[in-house]
């Protein structure tokens, strides 16, 4: 009876379990054993290499620690730039004016939308060689007709273009969440600050932002775990072509893995990257952490 | 001592410049759809010549060559049967784990819970290699079924977790009564818990809905065969063939954005919610 009971319960997660198992933690082991390997990911015969594949990451590979910067950079935008705006928009949509939820409604059109229709809609609009380039346009005919450029296919503004885009694309999440941590503080403690009579710089500084300060890690890490994945914003904003000055780690690994056939070496490339990953929110963590 | 009039001017400035700065990010969010949507009305011409949002004349036409002549119809019906599908997959597959995870009692179940909470916090962004390596061998490449399971397995841990918080603080007692009743292990799931469960059941299922429509990476590694892809998958090759026709372009990103723009509104209070929540536990 208790046996039939206990398989019972089981029948429960057994579908859960092993979807996760196939698909989840069978690709994670897989990864660590194939970056030991040289395979083209055809052939019947692999050839173990041992630790040569992370050897030529560290040492050689200078396209690859240039993906990893570009992806660094993005993200350094996104988390002062977006974060900023983010947090600013919030403080302002939590004051009692009108219009609040409009806001909110359309600040959050942007991350519904796919990475894919931003990227080409965007293309279109910033891209010279496409034509109809109405940021362009828009300079020009607001009489700086000197600020024309070609922005995405310039080597020096293309990797910040792409990262403005992204910021565009990303603010309303730090947006909502800033404004959820927002209306978690308790009115009184306003109120307070304002009976011992600090002035609104003051009670923001003493109270919103140390209340605040856990909400702040949770969008850094968010944020950082997002961007430094980005991928295909960038296929679909500078075209498709894996150009370097905008090369990101994933394109890296995919075009490790389709471009010349390398699996285990893409393999090793994912553990790294991911290492990087696991490292900065740790990190980020422990900050956040001391800052309490 | 300053009088309530400096205050009053003082709070409409504030409020002036809060509604400036409010309205102008606004405006940019909303203006490059609707640069979008005005561009698929246009011919190539126009939108070369004219750079103003409203058309001199509508081309709608530029939609049924996009549907017709872009295959986007096709693509269209794989992009909601994988939604509807994995979406479906998910809620039973997710609620069923959830409700065991919170209610029933068996060994393993803190590991396991544990296991797909560490999914969640854990990147690999390496692991579509060994996948794709995966799906070949179980002869799941480039097959729907196989890009099904794949996204379920993405969405599960979330899911997960949210269902399990709800179930959490649900009360027993109803639960009980049905017991007593004589109700099954899988009836009181199927009629107690998922029905009380609907409001998280919303946020689980726009969340998910939202991810599969969206989702890019693992549609491209997966299919070969442009007649399964994702509309997502398929814009890539039909920005190749259409290079130089934009309107066309546009019609084929207003026909992929427009659907879940419009899920979108219909369903913003429960967006919002589940970040709100997601944020608020996570």
């Amino acid at each position: 009876m208790k046996i039939k009971n206990t398989l019972e319960n089981y029948i429960f997660i057994l579908p859960a379990v092993t979807i996760f198992a196939i698909f989840y933690v069978i690709p994670f082991i897989w990864v660590f054993q194939l970056g030991l390997f040289e395979w083209d990911g055809i052939s019947f015969t692999k050839t173990f290499v041992g630790l040569q594949n992370f050897k030529e990451i560290f040492l050689q590979d200078k396209n690859w620690w240039q993906s990893i910067w570009n992806a660094g950079y993005i993200t350094l935008i996104a988390l002062t730039f977006q974060n900023i705006l983010a947090f600013m928009l919030a403080w302002a949509c939590d004051r009692e004016i009108r219009m609040k939820n409009f806001y909110r409604v359309i600040f959050f059109i942007p991350p519904v939308l796919s990475e894919v229709v931003v990227g080409m809609a965007w293309r279109f609009i910033i891209n010279d060689i496409d034509g109809a380039n109405v940021v362009n346009r828009i300079l020009t005919q607001m009489g700086f007709p000197h600020l024309v450029h070609n922005w995405l296919s310039d080597p020096n503004t293309a990797l910040t273009t792409v990262a403005l885009v992204h910021c565009w694309k990303g603010f309303g999440w730090g947006f909502l969440i800033f404004l959820a941590g927002l209306q978690t503080i308790p009115r009184e403690l306003y109120e307070a600050a304002r009976v011992d009579g600090a002035s609104a710089w003051q009670s923001f500084k003493k109270v919103t932002i140390p209340l605040m300060i856990p909400v702040m890690v949770l969008v850094a890490i968010l944020t950082v775990l997002g961007t430094m994945q980005v991928f295909v914003l960038i296929v679909s904003l500078v075209g498709g072509e894996f150009a370097g000055h905008t090369s990101v780690p994933v394109l890296r690994i995919l075009a490790s893995m389709r471009g010349s056939s390398r699996f285990g070496y893409a393999c090793a490339q994912g553990i790294t990257f991911g290492m990087v990953l696991i490292m900065i929110s740790f990190i980020q963590y422990r900050f956040s952490k001391k800052g309490q | 001592m300053k009088n309530s009039f400096y205050y009053k001017s003082k709070k409409f400035v504030v409020n002036t410049l809060i509604h400036i700065l409010l309205i102008s990010v606004a405006v940019t969010c909303l203006y490059p759809l609707l640069w979008m949507i005005v561009s698929s009305l246009k011919t190539q011409d126009m939108i070369f010549k004219d750079i103003s949002l409203i058309p001199h004349q509508f081309h709608f036409e530029n939609y049924t060559q996009a549907w017709k002549e872009g295959g986007f119809g096709g693509n269209f019906f794989n992009s909601i049967v994988y939604t509807v599908s994995v979406v479906f997959g998910i809620v039973i597959i997710s609620s069923m784990a959830a409700y065991a995870f919170s209610r029933l009692r068996f060994v393993g179940s803190k590991f396991l819970f544990i296991m797909f909470m560490a999914a969640m916090m854990i990147p690999i962004p390496g692991s579509f290699v060994a996948l794709y390596v995966l799906l070949n061998k179980l002869h799941l490449r480039n097959t729907p079924i196989g890009y099904i399971l794949c996204m379920i397995n993405v969405g599960l841990s979330t899911s997960i977790f949210l269902l399990k918080t709800f179930f959490d603080k649900m009360p027993k007692e109803l639960e009980d009564a049905a017991r007593i009743d004589g109700c099954s292990k899988i009836g009181i799931w199927w009629h107690v818990a998922l029905p009380l469960a609907k409001p998280v059941l919303a946020v689980v299922i726009v969340f998910n809905a939202l991810a599969v429509w969206n989702e890019y990476i693992l549609a491209l590694i997966i299919f070969d065969n442009r007649k399964f892809m994702p509309l997502q998958v398929a814009l890539q090759s039909f920005q190749g063939e259409f290079v130089t026709n934009y309107p066309l372009l546009m019609a084929g990103l207003t026909i992929t954005a427009l659907p879940i723009i419009l899920v979108y509104l219909f369903m913003q209070k429960y967006i919002i919610k589940g970040v709100t929540q997601g944020a608020v536990v996570g």
